[in-house]
């Protein structure tokens, strides 16, 4: 309770003091720092609405070194870091030129540590930079599909153990692209209340209707779903074309695993389609590393669209939409991402290639089978011994994110220059109050 | 303190003292009104949707009787989509598709960068360095020190205060337009921009207006209509933003955007400019610089240049350069930017080693110019077939001149046309759209690419080619 009020307090007072900087701004007492409009524009409307900056002007620019860290070394369980700073209190940066090294890093997603410099991946990532090139300069349906991309989408319907998959060249591209592909005017969506921004956003390209239910609450989803096909669609009251539920393997935000058990049971009870967003997940949960279906010890075949990326477990980029065979034909044919967007590049897709097989054991080693487990043993190790120290942490007992609760905001600033200081490197929410940090496997 | 009870109870007493001195019927009026709070009050609250006499039973019928479409529909095993060319090694200019090895003329890699030995080898390094991917957005340890690198050349090349790199090509116009444009603002858009703009705009909920394509007069149109709504209610018209987005050269159509007149419209009308030059960064202008050396234009009178590092520097990614003033508000704002993981370095490594070679020989620019022109004249002429596109522009599109009839055998016809061609040694490929979801659907055409590699025995050749697949497949 005492909390709860003085975070408010502490976002009053900052409040307050940038309602005194925006006047004393204005009055020319205090010089402007912010870029601002061309001389032979100032009579346009204004682009940014005065409020809009309230935000990024005065809370934001204050702490402004805790985000966007540059660093210069692969993002493996240590980092360098490029030292700069700021002599106009976060308004410019400068570079100094020297580089910090050997920063722990806590803030990458580099769950099984595949972002490597050296080691079998690189090598194959290397020969295959060599022969095909760093671009493909064409789309999929065009003359973009390489055999490295079939191959690719082979190994990773094998993979999920589902029928067929097909990769695209973002992931947050994968979500925007492919949801308003599946449904449309007419259909409702069920959204989790914590889903990631792509989600949201293909949600609202494809014209469906969306309803949000409480983040992981089954009663709240349950009720939806019986309001939906008892009601119809508002005022019309005509029948819902297909109704689709979105959720996520592992919440980024809140580091908490969706009950799929129960999601699947209400799926089959009321016949909808369940879309499953592993980008965290995949790699990271299960005893082989196949994700949150495997975690619970469900079949692939009950979740309707397995989606994930390949930046986090897989130390690549790229996304990948995995399902039956008529779904992933209907994806080839008319997905945004397959008509307009250009086609991974090779050297990604051979670290993707690589990787996988080296989690499925494929490549003749136990390597990737030892650092499935080692990132499990290491996230229970560590989430144990933060609570014995007091922390406040949200999130599953199995989950590799761990957000650690700090609530004033006065505190985030500090909490990380403290954290730089001692050679840990973690990130920050302000918007949510949260430290995250993010366990990264050990290797040594 | 007694005062104030004091003054408390002075008030209550002149409270009586009306009630009592009040007429009847005020008296009366007041008590209905209090029953009818009290009433209201302790009324069962209704939802208007929720008017449910169902009985649970009904509900569960319902529920048991609802069956919903397949998730999607099923697509014939003969689309002509859904049977990809397969492409065995890289897309380079000899490329093997399907098993047969042909000259490439349907890849955009318009400066023949994608095998470039220097190019890889800066790659390399970066991958040595590095590692493959990121693992994370630009907020959070995603942000290398090659990042902000092409940040500086981009910005530096093009002459502008600042540039910012996204990951993917379709997201950088895409998240740029939602970051600036918001529910209630004006955009002016042109019928044949492509696709990524059009999600953009739809994402971001602004009031879309199109004009003809390449019409001046009709975008004149349309801001003199927008100001006489604006005279009507000012207030409203001070807090609209206006915008007008524009190609520098039309994926769609091959030709280039007037931009001086666009630029007279824009200080006339106080809208501002977004032109994406995806196909014209690297290829226009005497240093590659796009649309706006072409025409000599003077860089800050357009407010945002956005364009993707797919075409000419044969990497992955996009950009957006402009006015920090401009560029820096992405940063927070733009999604395709903020949430999600940033360009593998040894992307960014081709990329900047691409400027490079674009900066060190600026003929190259010329050397591709004239090709086009050659092609272009060499395309004329061909009985069936009509040339859409300017002659400097390095993707054309070739139509049918009459057609079949519809949409379907049209596209079966110029499929035969492409056959034929790769049959005999020249890769080319339809323009490929989506056909239910473009506004203005652009006719089936045979997509022709071309790049600096080609030599000109290979471009007569392609010509001749096509004219003889054409003569076979028509008759």
């Amino acid at each position: 309770m005492l909390v709860a009020v003085l975070t408010y307090v502490g976002y009053g007072v900052l409040t307050l003091f940038g309602y005194l900087r925006d006047f004393m701004r204005q009055w020319k007492i205090e010089k402007c720092q912010n870029a601002t409009e061309r001389a032979e524009q100032k009579d346009f409307v204004p682009l940014y609405q005065d409020f809009e900056n309230f935000y990024n002007r005065n809370l934001y620019t204050r702490i402004r070194d805790s985000w966007n860290r540059p660093i210069c070394s692969v993002p493996g369980a240590k980092v360098d870091m490029m030292e700069r700073v700021s002599h106009d209190y976060n308004w410019t940066f400068t570079y100094t030129g020297r580089v910090i090294k050997d920063i722990i890093n806590m803030g990458s997603y580099n769950y099984l540590g595949f972002a490597q410099k050296a080691g079998t991946c690189q090598e194959a990532a290397a020969e295959v930079l060599s022969q095909y090139g760093a671009g493909v300069c064409s789309t999929r349906q065009e003359m973009g599909n390489l055999d490295k991309h079939e191959e690719l989408e082979e190994l990773v319907a094998r993979f999920l153990g589902v029928e067929s998959a097909m990769a695209y060249g973002m992931g947050f591209a994968t979500n925007s692209m492919n949801i308003p592909a599946l449904v449309g005017k007419g259909c409702l969506i069920l959204s989790d209340e914590l889903n990631h921004a792509s989600l949201v956003l293909g949600a609202r390209l494809s014209g469906a209707t969306i309803r949000i239910f409480k983040h992981n609450n089954m009663q709240s989803l349950e009720k939806l779903l019986k309001d939906a096909i008892v009601h119809g669609q508002p005022r019309t009251r005509r029948p819902w074309k297909k109704i689709l539920i979105l959720v996520e393997g592992i919440y980024s935000m809140e580091g908490s695993i969706v009950r799929l058990p129960e999601v699947i049971a209400l799926k089959k009870k009321y016949k909808s389609y369940l879309y499953l967003d592993e980008a965290h997940s995949i790699g990271a949960l299960g005893p082989s590393g196949r994700g949150v279906v495997e975690y619970f010890g469900l079949s692939p075949e009950d979740v309707d669209v397995m989606m994930g990326t390949f930046t986090k477990s897989f130390g690549a980029a790229g996304g990948y939409i995995g399902g039956k065979k008529e779904l992933i034909d209907y994806l080839r044919t008319y997905s945004h991402s397959a008509v307009y967007a250009t086609s991974l590049s090779p050297p990604v897709v051979e670290q993707v290639i690589t990787s996988m097989k080296c989690i499925m054991g494929e490549d003749g080693t136990t390597v990737g089978k030892a650092r499935v487990q080692q990132l499990a043993e290491n996230t229970r190790y560590f989430r144990r011994r933060l609570k014995e120290m007091g922390f406040i942490i949200y999130g599953n007992e199995d989950s590799p994110v761990v957000p650690l609760m700090l609530y004033m905001p006065a505190k985030i600033g500090n909490f990380t220059t403290t954290c730089h200081v001692l050679k840990i490197g973690l990130f920050v929410f302000s918007f949510y109050l949260y430290v995250k940090c993010i366990y990264v496997l050990k290797r040594s | 303190m007694a005062a104030a009870g004091m003054g408390q109870q002075w008030v209550l007493v002149e409270m009586v003292q009306a009630f009592y001195e009040a007429p009847a019927y005020h008296l009366i009026l007041e008590g209905i009104l209090i029953l009818w709070i009290i009433r209201l009050l302790f009324s069962k609250t209704y939802k208007l949707q929720e008017r449910s006499d169902l009985t649970p039973k009904e509900k569960e019928e319902l529920i048991e009787e609802w069956q919903p479409e397949p998730l999607v529909p099923p697509v014939p095993k003969d689309h002509p989509a859904l049977n990809y060319n397969i492409v065995s090694g890289p897309p380079t200019h000899i490329i093997t598709v399907n098993g047969k090895e042909c000259i490439n003329f349907a890849s955009f890699n318009f400066l023949g960068l994608l095998d470039n030995e220097k190019v890889k080898s800066a790659a390399q390094a970066s991958l040595k360095k590095y590692g493959v991917g990121t693992c994370g957005p630009r907020g959070f340890y995603g942000t290398f020190d090659v990042h902000l690198e092409l940040e500086e050349r981009l910005a530096k090349f093009m002459r502008t205060e600042e540039a910012i790199i996204y990951s993917y090509g379709f997201a950088t116009i895409a998240s740029a337009i939602p970051a600036y444009s918001k529910r209630g603002d004006i955009v002016f858009v042109d019928e044949a921009a492509c696709f990524a703009i059009q999600k953009g705009l739809q994402a971001s909920r602004s009031n879309i207006k199109l004009f003809k394509h390449n019409d001046m007069a009709d975008l004149e149109r349309l801001l003199k209509e927008q100001e006489t709504e604006d005279q009507k209610n000012p207030r409203k018209a001070r807090v609209t933003r206006r915008f007008i987005v524009v190609e520098g050269l039309y994926m769609n159509t091959g030709d280039v955007c007037p931009l001086p007149e666009l630029i007279k419209l824009k200080y006339k009308y106080k809208v501002r400019i977004f032109l994406e030059e995806s196909l014209s960064f690297g290829v226009l202008g005497e240093h590659g610089r796009g649309i706006t050396e072409h025409f000599g234009i003077n860089i800050d009178d357009i407010d945002l240049i956005s364009a993707n590092m797919e075409n000419s520097l044969a990497s992955i990614g996009g950009f957006c350069c402009g006015r920090s003033f401009i560029i820096d508000h992405q940063r927070l704002s733009g999604q395709g930017y903020c949430f999600s993981a940033s360009l593998p370095p040894l992307l960014a490594a081709a990329a900047i080693e691409a400027l490079n070679i674009m900066e060190d020989n600026p003929d190259i620019f010329q050397t591709l110019r004239a090709k086009c022109e050659r092609i272009h004249k060499a395309l004329q002429g061909i009985s069936g077939l009509k040339v859409v596109g300017e002659s400097f522009s390095p993707a054309l599109h070739l139509q049918l001149e009459e057609s079949c009839g519809s949409r379907e055998d049209d596209v079966k016809l110029l499929k035969r046309v492409v056959d034929y061609c790769m049959d005999s040694g020249i890769a080319l490929t339809q323009a490929r759209y989506l056909e239910k979801e473009e506004k203005c659907l652009p006719p089936p055409s045979i997509r022709v690419v071309i790049t600096v590699e080609q030599t000109e025995q290979e471009l007569d050749k392609a010509a001749s080619l096509l004219k003889e697949a054409v003569q076979s497949v028509l008759n």
